[in-house]
């Protein structure tokens, strides 16, 4: 428009080339006037967002958030970090965190605590098992240094792991606010490191002491009825038993399941330079939490058992042997098998001086 | 009190990567680690779209919560910044960001990973000094008065960095303009609950 005015200023049409050229300028001028109002139309179907939706290039789809939700990747997805095998959006991570923090980490402290509690409520009502009958001062091997370094190896490391494990899910609660940020820094490096150096030292000793165990920790018949009878825990019931007791063995086949899943699942989460996925490392986080705080909680019945709740049981784990009475009464079975071999204690005495790994051992499969 | 965010509009995000050099630029990152990355969905296809990904500086912080040595915390301005030297490198808050946004210098045997690096808004972290703030976390351009040097510089102005209540009126206001009535984050069926930029599309 601008153009044809600024032409159209003293120019005037002379002669029928003249008429033919004002034809053709008002001709021209009809177009651009058809042409501007169709370009307001465009304009004006512009403003109308409803129009708009239909032609411009589609938002974000249903599908695509699906494909995010998802965390699928597909063919054409990009991701400009280098060594990313990241999706956009990591939507099981709050899940991974609401397991941990909500069920996980409360429900641990309550199931570690807890048995705590019930044992030491045991032990004030019932109190300990004392050997019904006097010691006969006769000695049974039980134990060969072997067996008995390998237990104490493992138990120590077990007891540094759940000390560890656990601080790494409850220290901050604890340590943090008593000590300050400078211990606190020094303590819970310490403890990531001792956990994932230790852990799978433990998990090769424990596999080791497992296969050696296994031929005792047979479930027989005669574990059930020591299961119904409650092994004899409570009162002066007689209950039979071989080498391993009912017990004993329900404590090992704990270990040989729930101990290899901490096992497997530790593994998992201690080497990371196997490019695990993310959602592999938060399964593996929860199995080995739920693991190790069950197997924590169960381990200090074994504990209590071992030590405090058991007159004569720990000196079978510390020096070997096993006064004959005790052996009558907790595992009746064995000794009928083992009791032509008792020792004096100076025999005893004496093997030990010449070397106590060489003693043949009085452990039978019954 | 200032609730920081960003928000990149996909509308605009051109894969240009110009955020990703600016944060390497500003902040002296490591090598190997990139606080930021551009993601392009269905690349080549007629719904394509990227968008610019980092820390989001969670109000209900996943990595805060789940972080064993408990080294994050939140800035008056809902900046989620962590303590390098508290942390272990467990990789916990990995696990846990939905954004991918804790990123290790390793990734070793026995979970060594060294110290845990993201971005910072760049707000820089806790510090002795100003030398030792850059060395550990980059650039404190929040101390200066500016804003994270990536949105500064994006070309098409896709990244938005800055107070929620601002970023959220740019934002809408782009939106009403476009015709759009979703804008460049539509149909997302959670998105009433907790989406900026969906609440930015309908108070407009
Ligand atoms: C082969 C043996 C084991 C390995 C390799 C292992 C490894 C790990 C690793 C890598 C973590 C993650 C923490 C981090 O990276 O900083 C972890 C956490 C943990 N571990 Fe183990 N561990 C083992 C055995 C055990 C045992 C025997 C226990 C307890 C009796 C235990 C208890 C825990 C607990 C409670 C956590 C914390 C879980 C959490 O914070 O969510 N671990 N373990
Ligand atoms: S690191 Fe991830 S979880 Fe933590 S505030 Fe940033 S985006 Fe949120
Ligand atoms: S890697 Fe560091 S910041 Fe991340 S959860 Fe572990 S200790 Fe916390």
């Amino acid at each position: 428009m601008n153009l044809l005015t600024a032409q159209a200023p003293g120019r005037v049409p002379r002669s029928g080339k003249g008429l033919a050229l004002g034809i053709w300028r008002f001709m021209l001028v009809a177009l651009v006037l058809a042409l501007s109002i169709g370009f307001t139309q465009v304009a004006v179907a512009q403003a109308d967002p409803d129009r708009e939706m239909t032609t411009a290039a589609p938002g974000i789809t249903a599908e695509q958030w699906r494909q995010v939700r998802s965390g699928e990747t597909g063919p054409n997805y990009r991701d400009s970090r280098f060594d990313s095998n990241y999706s956009l959006i990591n939507s099981s991570g709050e899940t991974w965190r609401e397991i941990r923090n909500r069920w996980v980490s409360p429900f641990g402290l309550i199931a570690v605590f807890g048995m705590a509690a019930l044992i030491a409520l045991f032990y004030f009502i019932v109190g300990r098992k004392e050997l019904e009958a006097p010691r006969t001062g006769r000695l049974l091997l039980r134990w060969t240094l072997m067996k008995r370094a390998l237990h104490w190896t493992v138990a120590t490391l077990f007891i540094i792991l759940a000390l560890t494990g656990m601080t790494l899910l409850f220290g901050k609660f604890v340590f943090r606010p008593l000590f300050g940020d400078g211990i606190w820094a020094w303590m819970i490096a310490a403890t990531k490191v001792l956990h994932n150096y230790l852990g799978p030292i433990f998990g090769i000793l424990l596999v080791i002491l497992l296969v050696s165990l296994i031929k005792e920790n047979i479930p027989k018949k005669h574990d059930w009825v020591w299961f119904k009878k409650g092994g004899g825990m409570i009162g002066k019931k007689h209950v039979d038993a071989g080498f391993a007791n009912g017990g004993e063995k329900a404590w090992y086949w704990i270990l040989a399941t729930v101990g290899i899943l901490v096992i497997a699942s530790g593994f998992v989460l201690d080497f990371p330079n196997f490019n695990q996925s993310r959602d592999t490392m938060q399964w593996a986080n929860i199995i080995h939490a739920v693991g190790a705080l069950g197997l924590t909680a169960i381990s200090l019945g074994h504990i209590y058992i071992g030590t405090l709740g058991t007159e004569g049981a720990l000196e079978g784990m510390t020096t070997g042997y096993v006064d004959e009475t005790w052996a009558k009464e907790h595992h009746n079975l064995w000794y009928d098998e083992v009791k032509d071999q008792t020792l004096s204690e100076e025999e005893v005495a004496a093997r030990k001086s010449s070397g106590g790994s060489s003693e043949p051992s009085a452990t039978r499969t019954s | 009190m200032a609730q920081m965010k960003f928000m990149c509009d996909a509308e605009r995000c051109i894969e240009c990567n110009g955020c990703v050099t600016a944060c390497k630029n500003a902040n002296d990152v490591e090598w190997g680690i990139q606080r930021r990355r551009v993601v392009t969905l269905n690349d080549g296809e007629a719904n394509e779209m990227s968008i610019s990904v980092a820390c989001m500086h969670c109000d209900d912080a996943p990595c805060m919560a789940v972080c064993p040595t408990d080294c994050f915390y939140k800035t008056d301005d809902g900046i989620v910044l962590h303590d390098k030297d508290l942390c272990i490198g467990c990789g916990y808050c990995l696990y846990a960001c939905p954004f991918g946004a804790p990123q290790f210098p390793q990734q070793d045997a026995f979970g060594e990973r060294g110290k845990m690096d993201k971005c910072t808004f760049c707000a820089g972290g806790p510090a002795e000094s100003k030398e030792e703030e850059y060395e550990k976390y980059g650039s404190n351009r929040i101390a200066e008065g500016k804003l994270p040097l990536c949105a500064e510089m994006c070309s098409t102005k896709a990244l938005l960095a800055g107070d929620a209540q601002d970023v959220a009126d740019i934002f809408r206001q782009r939106v009403v303009h476009r015709g759009h009535k979703d804008g460049a984050w539509s149909n997302n069926p959670q998105a009433s609950a907790d989406n900026l930029a969906y609440d930015a599309a309908h108070k407009g």
